[in-house]
């Protein structure tokens, strides 16, 4: 299945806003605590890292570890300086690498 | 004093309106729950459902490598899927018997579009019936007056009533006997249906109102009833129909 995001950001933003994003992404953040109905033990399998780039520079990123629920949801804020493009990268187990980009328009 | 009496006034002005209401004395699952699970179903860029109607959005215009899409027939959801999630279960002619919004789904996808059904409880289905549902958001549930859907709704007042597993306990002892009181440390809620498929906490992803019905009968040690079994539809007819006239939430947060 494809990845799922929502990424939510202000439509209209002007020079100096503080802006607030909202980002989720569909995962298991499976803990590699758990058993399955055999009794197995279940891989670990979660994101370890979310990292937002403003055109290349880092502004956000945050550390994951398994006592966070599935599907994280991550709201932070920045300063809007200038316009640019959002990158939005979270990796994790299994060689797991998500992008999205999104546009930042500074009125 | 003065304190009491404003009090005093409160509290007729309370009575009042619920007199007003014509005390409806049913409450949605949303009331029972905390302010921080009732602000994540209220906003749309914080409800972790919206994965699932979103990924629905775009199962409603693909073909999956059938000849059909969903909007190919069914245009714009917007418009031809208002209100639809809001009189299911209904009776269908094809079938000779009620199906719930997930089996209408399963039906026109092997029938319609020739494709391979979903398979309960599976992520396609559901963001489909999130997706569909979503399109119902605000509207008064309204199940059909479609006397052949009568027995499946009655056979369903009749499993409600019915004392079932070891630990011997209808629905109704429960969800109309005990709601409003505590089972632990969780609100035990009236049981209406008014936001599936919904994200549910502890299940850390969507889930349809069949899959918290086999849930509530695990927990008191029951057999729970087959995926689209008769006896699940009735029980769902009937919760429609007891929950008639309340708001459709979907896609709810629940905890």
């Amino acid at each position: 299945m494809n990845v799922r995001t929502l990424i939510h950001l202000p439509a209209a933003v002007r020079r100096g806003d503080v802006v607030e994003i909202r980002a989720t992404i569909a995962h298991p953040m499976e803990t590699g605590y758990r058993n399955d109905a055999e009794g197995r033990r279940l891989p670990r399998d979660i994101l370890r890292r979310f990292e937002c780039r403003l055109d290349g520079e880092l502004v956000f990123a945050a550390e994951l570890f398994p006592a966070i629920a599935a599907n994280p949801y991550v709201a932070f804020t920045l300063l809007a300086s200038a316009s640019g493009t959002l990158v939005f990268t979270w990796t994790g187990d299994r060689g797991f690498v998500h992008t999205e980009t999104r546009p930042l328009v500074v009125a | 004093m003065r304190r009491a009496l404003d009090a005093l006034a409160a509290l007729t002005a309370l009575a009042a309106a619920a007199a007003l209401a014509g005390a409806d004395e049913r409450r949605s699952g949303f009331d029972f729950m905390s302010p921080a699970t009732q602000a994540l179903q209220r906003d749309d860029t914080q409800n972790p459902a919206l994965l699932w109607v979103e990924d629905g959005r775009l199962r409603w215009s693909a073909r999956d490598g059938g000849t059909k899409s969903c909007a190919d027939c069914h245009g714009d959801a917007a418009v031809s899927m208002r209100g639809v999630a809001a009189r299911h279960p209904a009776f269908d002619a094809a079938a000779g018997r009620a199906l719930t919004l997930a089996m209408r789904i399963e039906q026109c996808r092997a029938q319609r579009q020739g494709l391979t059904p979903f398979g309960p409880e599976s992520d396609g289905l559901l963001a489909l019936e999130a997706f569909v549902g979503r399109q119902s958001r605000g509207l008064p549930i309204s199940p059909p007056a479609d006397p052949r859907l009568a027995p499946a709704v009655e056979h369903g007042r009749q499993l409600w009533t019915t004392r079932f597993g070891q630990l011997d306990l209808a629905c109704a002892h429960c969800h109309d006997g005990l709601a409003g009181r505590r089972l632990a440390g969780n609100a035990i809620p009236q049981a209406h249906p008014t936001g599936y498929p919904l994200y549910r906490l502890e299940w850390q992803g969507l889930g349809s109102l069949e899959r918290r019905l086999r849930n509530c009968m695990t927990g008191i040690r029951a057999e729970p009833f087959g995926w689209g079994s008769p006896e699940s539809v009735a029980l769902q007819a009937f919760l429609m129909r007891r929950a008639a006239g309340m708001i459709v939430e979907t896609p709810a947060v629940r905890p």
